[in-house]
């Protein structure tokens, strides 16, 4: 019997840091939107935050479609 | 199709209904934390992930061809096998859906083409290898690799978006939320609803009415797809309130994480050749959301059932299935005999189920008691009031970053005075 101990390592592995870095990247986004809000309401403008944050969707968007093609392929 | 005789046709309609539970089944593995964390109304996410799952039918034939190779020997199967595997299989998954809780489709499917095979062409036809690495140690593997992603990502979560807050964080995670969930649900569509097209397409191969090794037929994909996609509809009410709410208390940030280490841990393991169970994934990151958030509980008591039931899937279904395949051998009395059984015990598991119905309007309420666990965890050691206050001005959005006005009832259900 020959257990497959990489491909489960690299399961676990990839799993670990992509998982973290997506949650990572869209929690910064969701931060980026609602320091745009806060400064709306104070009647401020937020525009470097709210940059970010599109520029972090747009990274975790890519993921997803990059999760698309896998399902497809 | 001159072959086309009636016990493939018997084995064509019990597939579909293995299919259809499969699809009820696994609900609450895409929808379970959108569903209790309110993302989106519990009829709406089963609708969408039905369609999701529909879709995602149709999008390869690629494990449609693996599920039969590999794990016991095609020489020896005839289409009263399969029967009495997906006899095995689908009881099984009723019997779980009654006491909702969730288990593996798949588990219970290979348990029953084992058991089948076993009481067919004995032993020797089962590749004993393949079953542990493939069914025993995925099994083990899938929810611990979830698990830990979730709560790292869970407890990184809450430390970057202490400051995230209102309008514009809750709709983010609500988006996040959908958009991993829905991932899931392709994933899903994609993973079973092809072992049931695998399933029927070896059976047509035994019974002769198609060639070996040929794709599965336009009408069996499509058959498949739909009979997922409306078990999907329906919805697996019941596991859906085990997984969404009675293994711990999600909130939006957790569902998130949750649900997207699911998602990833499922697409990363069956691109690396390593896969992992649906089921095992979802809950193990659930879990572990639970854990990654301060004063965050995980009953596991719950826990401790749902594990009990893992083991018991493949041994249970391949009993099932041994038993139906010694009677399908008596003749064909016999098959005719197993599926009155089948057709009787679901409708009779049915009938209990209506006893304490559990539907899309009250899927959110929690009715689990506290066990034992969980009621010596919260003594020992009650969360800090600080920490709820902070949870709770994360989540809930107010205009100023107030502390929590009064006591609101903790994460944990009351269960000192169970």
């Amino acid at each position: 019997m020959k257990i497959d101990w990489a491909a489960l390592g690299s399961v676990f592995g990839v799993s670990l840091v992509v998982t973290v870095g997506l949650v990572a990247l869209f929690t910064l986004g969701v931060m980026g939107l609602s320091r745009q809000e806060r400064a709306t309401a104070e009647g401020g403008s937020a525009a470097l935050a709210v940059t970010g944050a599109y520029a972090c969707f747009a990274a975790c968007a890519a993921a997803v479609a990059y999760g698309i093609s896998l399902i497809v392929a | 199709m001159e072959n086309f005789s009636l016990i493939l046709a018997i084995v064509v309609v019990t597939a579909l209904a293995f299919d259809f539970t499969n699809g009820f089944h696994d609900t609450a593995n895409a929808m379970a934390t959108t569903i209790s964390t309110g993302a989106l109304k519990p009829k709406v996410a089963v609708a969408m992930s039905a369609v999701l799952n529909l879709v995602g039918a149709f999008l390869s034939v690629e494990v449609a061809n693996t599920i039969s190779k590999g794990l016991v020997d095609e020489t020896g199967i005839r289409p009263e096998v399969i029967f009495a595997a997906l006899v095995g299989a689908i009881l099984w998954n009723l019997l779980t859906w009654l006491v909702g809780l969730p288990s593996s489709s798949s588990h219970a499917l290979m348990g029953g083409l084992i058991g089948a095979t076993i009481a067919s062409a004995g032993t020797g036809a089962v590749h004993g290898d393949v079953l542990v690495t493939k069914v025993l140690l995925p099994a083990v593997a899938a929810p611990i690799v979830a698990g830990v992603a979730a709560m790292l990502a869970t407890r990184l979560s809450y430390t970057l978006g202490r400051k995230a807050e209102g309008k514009a964080a809750a709709k983010g995670y609500r988006t996040g939320q959908i958009a991993s969930a829905g991932l899931v649900s392709l994933a899903h569509g994609t993973n079973d609803a092809q072992k049931t097209m695998g399933i029927i397409t070896l059976a047509l191969v035994a019974g002769g009415a198609v060639a070996p090794d040929s794709d599965p037929p336009t009408w069996v994909i499509l058959s498949a797809g739909m009979a997922i996609a409306l078990g999907t509809y329906l919805g697996g009410w019941r596991i859906i309130r085990t997984m969404g709410k009675g293994l711990t208390e999600l909130q939006p940030q957790q569902g998130f994480a949750a649900q997207t280490s699911a998602a990833t841990v499922i697409l990363a393991s069956s691109h690396l050749g390593f896969s992992l169970s649906t089921t095992h994934s979802v809950s193990g990151s659930v879990m572990g959301a639970g854990l990654g958030r301060k004063g965050g509980v995980v009953r596991w008591s719950t826990a401790t059932r749902m594990f009990v039931a893992w083991g018991l899937t493949l041994p249970a279904a391949a009993l099932v299935g041994a038993l139906a395949e010694s009677v399908t051998g008596l003749g064909d009395w016999g098959t005719a005999v197993v599926a009155a059984f089948l057709i009787a015990s679901s409708a009779a598991i049915w009938k209990i189920s209506r006893r304490e119905v559990v539907d899309a309007s009250n899927v959110n309420d929690t009715e689990e008691p506290a066990g034992v666990v969980t009621t010596a965890i919260a003594a020992v050691a009650p969360p800090p009031a600080g920490s709820l206050a902070d949870d709770l001005t994360a989540t809930i959005p107010s205009p100023a970053p107030a502390p929590a006005p009064e006591p609101v009832a903790p994460a944990v259900p009351p269960a000192a005075a169970v």
